[in-house]
């Protein structure tokens, strides 16, 4: 599961380093705006080493690649695919043609590599007034398209508008962009909060993009892993409520019910996955489930 | 890979290595590191391997640890020979 996903700067080995205690679901290590054009060999050369090399835990192994039309990119993604990247953050996705050439590139090296065809995720990152609405195209454009993901820093600039700590200029992009991961059944990523220092306004954010939708939360300070956990998490009486709903599910099957009932509120398959979905989040979030759920 | 100018790779930031590599007709490598009684022999058989990896046999190879991982070495070592060679330096 996807609740936080730290952007890791490249070049820089200690930050690479700390990438194996720090409480992220997932390390996103960037080669392209927080590396030098002048390192980014260099940083091919350290985040390929650390992909072979380091023990990263359960989290998930992500690379932001340079832009597709930069002179870096198919160098970038010949040193890190070999080397284990589980997923490839594309930058400036503006259409499908991006992720097909994207998924062309890595079918080959899968092959080169010995690696299974297809295990290479992607994440396309939008970032600009086309990426927006081309969301859909961009989701369906390849079965390895687990997510799409807001970049509203890039994406306000092409608006031209300035970006506010409230959001409001993102707010129909922020909407496109989670009904368009959701028609095509991925993953919402939101985009970073960032002042590193501003742990409530975090919190504010993250709580306001779960409401719209959104499944996770890209992040650029390592202060901000714990806010959006929280905001993540589920309540106790949330918790136990998920855990009735599932239990009320399995006695259904059990006993041959066509459709199940609790509390005389019908139980459909939505109601399911977002139960199963609160009980994986509670879990990380270390809530326990309490004897004989909640009071009501 | 065979050296035909200087290259440089790496910072003096602690957890980093800056390596800096020449060319020469025989094979000199110079260790400093805070760490060198505990890991030299480890650091300098890295560098051996790399050396090995990419076919360098003579070369100045200076390098100034700053207590970086084995992988960080590999990785600093591997693109300042490679920034060294007549493959290039980089992607500029």
């Amino acid at each position: 599961m996807r609740r936080s996903l730290l952007f890791i700067p490249g070049n820089r080995p200690n930050m690479i380093q700390n990438g194996e205690v720090l409480p992220a679901d997932a390390l996103i290590f960037d080669l392209e705006d927080s590396v030098l054009p002048q390192d980014k060999d260099a940083a091919r050369d350290l985040v390929a080493s650390a992909l072979r090399t380091m023990d990263f835990g359960s989290r998930e192994r992500i690379v932001r690649i340079n832009d597709l039309e930069s002179p870096h990119a198919a160098a970038d993604l010949a040193a890190v695919v070999p080397a284990g990247a589980e997923t490839i953050l594309l930058p400036k996705t503006g259409g499908r043609k991006a992720i097909e050439d994207l998924d062309a590139l890595l079918t080959d090296l899968e092959d080169q590599a010995g690696r299974r065809q297809g295990e290479t995720r992607i994440i396309a990152l939008i970032e600009t007034a086309r990426g927006i609405e081309n969301a859909l195209e961009i989701a369906e454009a390849s079965a390895r398209v687990t997510a799409l993901a807001l970049g509203a820093e890039d994406l306000s600039a092409d608006l031209a508008c300035p970006r506010t700590r409230e959001g409001l200029e993102i707010f129909y992009s922020r909407s496109r962009l989670v009904m368009a991961a959701r028609a095509a059944g991925i993953e919402a990523l939101d985009t970073p909060f960032i002042d590193a220092h501003d742990l409530e306004g975090c919190l504010a954010d993250t709580r306001f993009a779960i409401g719209l939708g959104f499944t996770g939360k890209l992040c650029i300070s390592p202060f901000h892993l714990k806010t959006i956990h929280e905001a993540f998490a589920p309540d106790q009486a949330q918790y136990d409520q998920a855990h009735r709903i599932i239990a009320a599910m399995r006695r259904g099957r059990e006993e041959g019910t066509g459709a199940v009932s609790l509390d005389g509120k019908m139980i459909d398959p939505p109601i399911v996955r977002q139960a199963e979905r609160v009980i994986e989040l509670g879990r990380l979030a270390g809530l326990a489930a309490r004897e004989g759920g909640p009071s009501k | 890979m065979e050296l035909i100018a200087k290259g440089r790779a790496g910072t003096l930031e602690s957890g980093d290595v800056f390596v800096t590599v020449q060319p020469s007709d025989r094979l000199t490598i110079n260790l400093e590191s805070p760490v060198k009684d505990a890991y030299g022999p480890a650091i300098l058989e890295t560098v051996d391997q790399v050396l090995n990896e990419l076919g360098i046999q003579k070369g100045i190879i200076d390098l100034a640890d700053q207590g970086a991982l084995d992988c960080t070495i590999r990785a600093r070592l591997a693109t300042a020979l490679r920034r060294a060679s007549e493959d290039g330096g980089g992607d500029e």
